[in-house]
């Protein structure tokens, strides 16, 4: 008896339309998995009932002989940054803690409408900030993946998207919803041996997603492979009159489309993403993925980013600007905590709330982004940061005239342990510096599992495509996906 | 370029966050810390650059001038730490 929880996106749908299995008994095994495996603490919130009712009008459908959505009989899990009906959602903070939103995000929405369950809310780092999920008020979440030395060091899952990554590589769930601003879907995902996809910005309606950062934030799926994320990227998608930056666009048919030969593609290597330090076993995964797109058909040429190393420093301007404007809302007025102390008045019942409701990481960038557009700075931090993220982008459009995509490592390193980096901000910005450019540039991209290291964790490999180019970013990945034959999972010791 | 105590403390006082004596001490370095490193942009020629205002060129549409939403007092509240009579209540204002 085939176990269903190993099953991805496809085989579910697949199997539930052909009656190989049912959606009820899909929903059953996936309900255990989660409730076995709170030692990860990837679930927030589970919603056993949400799921079970959508396999069952998904069984009621076959039954009936009626055509199946397109997501019927696959349970997802669902990030804790997007607004589910009735549902808690908290972005994992502690001052939206109780939070049920009155409303459904549109990708939710979307998800529901084409058959997806909802096993549960997935834990993230708090207001998606971070890069190791130990920035949740809820606790961090632990990959389920563990050092090949026996020492059972607990590992970040990467992040923002924590609880996603970990959920997925531990088999609790086929797919789940990511959130990326600057790198929070793809690596994780690197560091959990899964896939996932930033799209375009404005493929994905931003409408009940708890903002962070505007201009950056992108939804995405991340799922075991480039199959299923196509799968759960074209129900996700389009246009959304209810977000002003939504693309009114049809969305693309990513899953019939997808093709692994790359023959008459361009690949671009960026010489400027060969970073001082770069592990060799990094070095040498990139070169394999070299190899291998070229083994697809590829023609690969070197292309320089030169405004690379500046990417960073933009980014720890923009999105803490844009978060200190769009966290100005929790206020203990209108949702979330109140704190207010014996005598306080309206301007102390503000501070005290926002002092008692939001974790250091989240204060530090408001901190930051308060600074960088107070009066007299606004110019030499702002101005400069969105001026130099305008050269940023056209390095990328000056480097389209020579490729079609690029190929980089997604992560400058496998999975740390919990606690080695969070002690210094700065070191743990470093990890996005390969993810942070295109997300600047609002381009599509995606991590897909590569390898393993020395110590047997997952390494990934980035592709980057021109705006709106999900589909060569897609087959490119599934290019490297089916040369890398990436099988290896973390035993279940939770 | 240096981020001080009282720099914290008005920066704070701006974002609106309570913050303690040791929690300044603590904030103080790290902010420095970041913002001396985020500085390195300084270098960058950017006299001829127009600042970036959307990521990928997309029109702001219009919509007609029509009611779309509303009659939603109660969900609006739904979540209001304090709510009465139909509003969102905060401690008085007005002596």
């Amino acid at each position: 008896m085939t176990n269903l929880t190993d099953l991805g996106v496809r085989e579910l749908r697949d199997g539930v339309r052909a009656g190989t299995f049912s959606a009820s008994e899909v929903a059953d095994a996936h309900i255990v998995a989660v409730s076995k495996a709170k030692q990860l603490n990837a679930f927030l919130v589970e919603t056993p009932d949400h799921a079970i009712a959508a396999a069952k009008e998904a069984d009621a459908a076959r039954v009936a002989g009626q055509t199946l959505k397109p997501l019927a009989g696959v349970p997802i899990g669902m990030k804790d940054l997007f607004c589910t009906k009735g549902v808690q959602s908290a972005a994992a903070s502690h001052i939206l803690e109780g939070f049920k939103p009155e409303y459904e995000s549109t990708v939710s929405q979307k998800l529901w409408d084409a058959g997806a369950g909802m096993l549960g809310k997935l834990n993230m780092d708090q207001f998606a900030m971070g890069s190791s999920n130990e920035t949740s008020y809820f606790g961090n979440v632990i990959s389920p993946w563990r050092r090949a030395d026996g020492g059972n060091a607990p590992l970040a899952p990467g992040g923002s998207s924590g609880g996603s990554s970990a959920s997925i590589a531990a088999r609790l769930c086929p797919a789940a919803t990511g959130t990326d601003t600057g790198g929070s879907i793809r690596q994780p995902a690197a560091f959990t041996g899964i896939s996932g996809i930033k799209p375009t910005y404005g493929r994905c309606s931003r409408w009940g997603i708890i903002a962070f950062a505007s201009s950056l934030d992108q939804a995405g799926p991340m799922a075991r492979d480039v199959r299923d994320c196509a799968i759960m990227l074209e129900a996700m998608s389009g246009f959304d009159a209810k977000d002003s930056t939504s693309l009114q666009l049809d969305v693309p048919k990513w899953e019939a489309g997808l093709n692994a030969s790359l023959a008459g593609k361009r690949i671009g290597i960026p010489k400027e993403y060969r970073v001082d330090g770069m592990p060799a076993e990094i070095e040498a995964l990139w070169q394999q993925g070299i190899d291998w797109v070229k083994d697809a058909g590829a023609e690969v040429v070197e292309v320089s980013l030169p405004h690379t190393k500046y990417a960073l420093p933009a980014y720890y301007i923009i999105a803490p600007a844009e978060a200190s404007s769009n966290l100005a809302r929790y206020d203990g007025v209108r949702y979330g905590l109140r704190d207010l102390p014996e005598g306080a008045n309206l301007q102390e019942m503000y501070a005290a709330t926002r002092a008692a409701g939001f974790g250091a990481e989240v204060k530090r960038r408001i901190l930051i982004g308060t600074y960088v557009l107070s009066a007299g700075f606004y110019d030499a931090y702002y101005t400069q940061a969105q001026k130099v993220r305008t050269l940023i982008a056209r390095d990328f459009d000056r480097a389209w005239e020579t490729c079609d995509l690029l190929l980089t490592p997604t992560a400058p390193s496998a999975a740390f342990a919990l606690g080695e980096k969070s002690a210094d901000p700065i070191a743990m910005y470093l990890n996005d510096v390969f993810t942070v450019p295109s997300s600047l540039a609002g381009l599509p991209a995606m991590s897909v599992p590569g390898g393993l290291d020395a110590s047997g964790l997952p390494l990934g490999l980035q592709v980057i495509g021109k705006a709106l180019d999900e589909q060569g970013v897609l087959n490119a990945c599934l290019a490297i996906e089916e040369r890398a034959g990436f099988k290896a999972r973390p035993d279940a010791w939770w | 370029m240096s981020v001080d105590a009282a720099t914290v403390k008005k920066i704070a006082s701006l974002a609106r966050i309570a913050i303690t004596d040791e929690e300044v001490a603590k904030i103080a370095p790290e902010l420095d810390n970041i913002l001396g490193w985020i500085e390195q942009l300084g270098e960058v020629d950017t006299s001829s650059v127009e600042p970036m205002t959307a990521v990928i060129a997309n029109k702001l549409r219009l919509r007609d001038d029509a009611v779309t939403d509303g009659g939603k007092r109660d969900a609006v509240l739904a979540n209001a730490p304090q709510a009465e009579h139909g509003f969102f209540t905060v401690p008085k204002v007005i002596e």
